[in-house]
């Protein structure tokens, strides 16, 4: 089926999208276009909050092709958009092991490497991945690391240095918080000593009681709400993604971001074409646009993510590349793992959460 | 009815929207849930319905078992929570002026017209540690202490703020919260349609106040309790949202887990299997309710 763009929902930026929508039409008078190199136009489905706020403008400035620009909030939800067949996107981001998830669904289309050369930019920690081979499917677009938040003066002289410190003890009895997904698993068999990635279901039963003997300690399994329940003082320390507390780092001096010494997930969203988007062509020209150094440079500075992109860290603030929270020192990275995607193994983890929660 | 029947155009002229809605968008829908339910994960989007009945087997382990238990517990509490809390409310109601009538009755509803995620979130703003509760016992508190060390008595120890976030409670507050209209609304509708005369009747005759309520009033107002409890019942046995806000972490209800399986689990056909068995306790409860109502009449 070849849906139509139109058939997208309607974006909470409607006034952007409006204006967007009168320059198409602008565009369809030829009086009035500017000269462009390349014609028509681009569907991007990303993550919200998750753009430089000039980089579409810029785009469209430098290739004269529009861009359609929608949001979406989870993984879930970009799955379950194209689950039943491509709604008219181009270019979506979906996270490393939603990659695996949608080339096993067939839903990805392979890249054509020739048509970005920005490729060359890349950090070469990055363009081997296990999860897309050769990055056949996928080109990254940031990365990061899942940690621990906490106040510091909560913490006293000896901050929390690991996973030990929420799950090894009663340090923090009362005052901790976990997510409520599978992830808490994983980390748990980091805490263990396991690879996050591993399917016996013998340790995946150890990490569920690691966490029920935790469990008194423990005041609330929240759903990706760990910095509010941290920024209002509910709790001092808590499991959580490095975005969500480098974003509250800024409102309040008392909380930090560390990398567990035991090591961590690591994740990281892509740049990926879904089969049956109404312009290929255009797709590969945007990716690497995004790609180019100083556009993702300055995306980074604006978004505060990681970047997978070596040549464009000269682009960003010093103090975000010396800061260890966002790019953590090579041996702690060394002990993450990005999670692999393994329908059995997932369906395992997340009835030990059930048992976990039910506990 | 007798012209109804008369004119079958009119009839079906009337009945077919809203039955074509039904039929596409709730039981067709539903039917192919029901059919997931027998299904196996083929891959990572296939479902093959191949009548199996493994995904019930599963959802009846003793894990879940306990889920379902909890959550009809939890359930059965705050909606009777509900009646208690809305009872009054609706009785002022209908005992209020003419004037009155309409404002009471928005304000009930205003609350309504709020998203229920946002309603939640208000509810977290209202109850956390550094909330708005503890804010307003925590000033009484040390006005009190302020009081007493003035008269000599000495001041009281530093207040310690309740813990009514992230519990049970919590969950069994919000859910009262945010279901409290649908109770009203019905306990309203009955109580308002009751002839005063009964009541008089009942006073004159001797019965004190509290007799006359329960012996005249809820039994008259029984339809309108049993539509009440229904209406808030049912979407509480199936509440993952407030569960998953309010919660502490042994707040999982089996709403919870049915949402996961539809998500992050990817594993639908168990998810359906769970839906369906919630609904069949739902059907029960229905019929518990007709087989209420056909004893009175």
């Amino acid at each position: 089926m070849t849906a139509s763009p139109w058939h997208m929902r309607p974006c909470p930026t409607s006034r952007r999208r409006f204006l967007q929508g009168s320059a198409a039409v602008a565009g369809s008078l030829p009086w009035l276009t500017r000269p462009a190199r390349a014609a028509g136009q681009v569907n991007v489905y990303n993550w919200d909050t998750y753009i430089g706020e000039n980089t579409l403008a810029q785009f469209t400035e430098a290739t004269g092709i529009e861009v359609r620009y929608d949001l979406y909030a989870s993984n879930d939800e970009l799955f379950g958009k194209l689950r039943e067949g491509n709604p008219g996107y181009d270019v979506i981001f979906p996270s490393s092991n939603f990659v695996e998830r949608m080339v096993a669904a067939d839903m990805l289309l392979p890249l054509d490497h020739a048509k970005i050369p920005n490729i060359a930019n890349l950090d070469p920690a990055f363009t081997d991945p296990a999860f897309d081979r050769g990055r056949k499917h996928s080109l990254p677009y940031f990365w990061g690391t899942m940690g621990i938040g906490y106040r510091i003066s909560a913490a006293g002289d000896t901050p929390p240095k690991g996973w030990v410190d929420m799950l090894g003890g009663d340090r923090f009895a009362g005052r901790m918080a976990f997510l409520n997904d599978s992830d808490v698993i994983r980390i748990t068999l980091k805490y263990l000593h396991y690879s996050l990635n591993d399917k016996d279901p013998k340790h995946i039963d150890e990490a569920a009681e690691a966490l029920i003997k935790a469990k008194p300690g423990i005041k609330a399994f929240a759903p990706d709400t760990g910095q509010d329940l941290l920024i209002s003082g509910e709790i001092d320390i808590c499991q959580e993604w490095n975005g969500d507390i480098l974003q509250v780092m800024l409102e309040d001096d008392d909380l930090n971001y560390i990398v567990p010494e035991e090591g961590s997930l690591l994740w990281e969203d892509t740049m990926a074409i879904p089969k049956g988007g109404p312009n290929l062509e255009n797709a590969h020209i945007f990716i690497n646009f995004i790609l180019d150094a100083k556009i993702h440079g300055e995306i980074a500075t604006e978004v505060k993510y990681p970047l997978p992109n070596k040549a464009a860290l000269e682009y960003i603030p010093e103090e975000d590349r010396d800061n260890p929270a966002m790019y953590p020192p090579e041996e702690v990275r060394a002990r993450c793992e990005p999670n692999i995607f393994d329908a059995e193994r997932d369906t395992l983890m997340e009835k030990a959460l059930t048992r976990v929660l039910a506990a | 009815m007798e012209s109804w029947r008369q004119q079958p155009l009119v009839f079906w002229i009337f009945i077919l929207p809203g039955g074509l809605w039904l039929l596409l968008f709730f039981m067709a829908p539903l039917a192919l849930v029901w059919l997931f339910s027998f299904g196996e994960r083929a891959g990572v989007i296939g479902i093959e319905i191949t009548g199996t009945l493994a995904n019930y087997w599963e959802a009846l382990e003793p894990l879940y078992l306990g889920l379902f238990w909890k959550s009809l517990w939890i359930a059965a509490i705050a909606t009777l929570a509900t009646l208690i809390v809305s009872f009054p409310v609706a009785l002022a109601v209908s005992f209020a002026s003419r004037q009155m009538k309409p404002i009471l009755l928005l304000l009930v509803i205003l609350p309504f017209w709020t998203n229920l995620l946002i309603r939640t979130y208000a509810m977290i703003a209202v109850l956390r540690t550094n909330g708005y509760i503890n804010y307003g016992l925590e000033g009484v508190w040390n006005g009190v202490s302020a009081a007493t060390a003035t008269v000599g008595l000495g001041a009281l120890p530093a207040f310690q703020p309740l813990t009514l976030l992230y519990n049970n409670t919590a969950v069994i507050i919000g859910i009262v919260y945010i279901y409290l209209p649908f109770m009203v609304l019905p306990l309203y509708a009955t109580l308002e349609r009751l002839d005063r005369s009964f009541l008089e009747a009942s006073l004159d005759l001797g019965a004190g106040q509290w007799r006359t309520f329960f012996n005249v009033v809820v039994p008259l107002a029984k339809a309108g309790i049993i539509s009440g409890i229904i209406l808030v019942f049912i979407p509480a046995l199936g509440t993952f949202l407030i569960s998953d806000l309010l919660g502490g972490p042994d707040s999982q209800l089996i709403g919870n887990v049915i949402e996961r399986q539809f998500k992050a689990a990817n594993n639908w056909p168990l998810g359906a299997a769970m839906s369906f068995l919630l609904m069949y306790v739902t059907f029960a409860v229905l019929a518990l309710r007709s087989m209420f109502m056909n004893r009175d009449v």
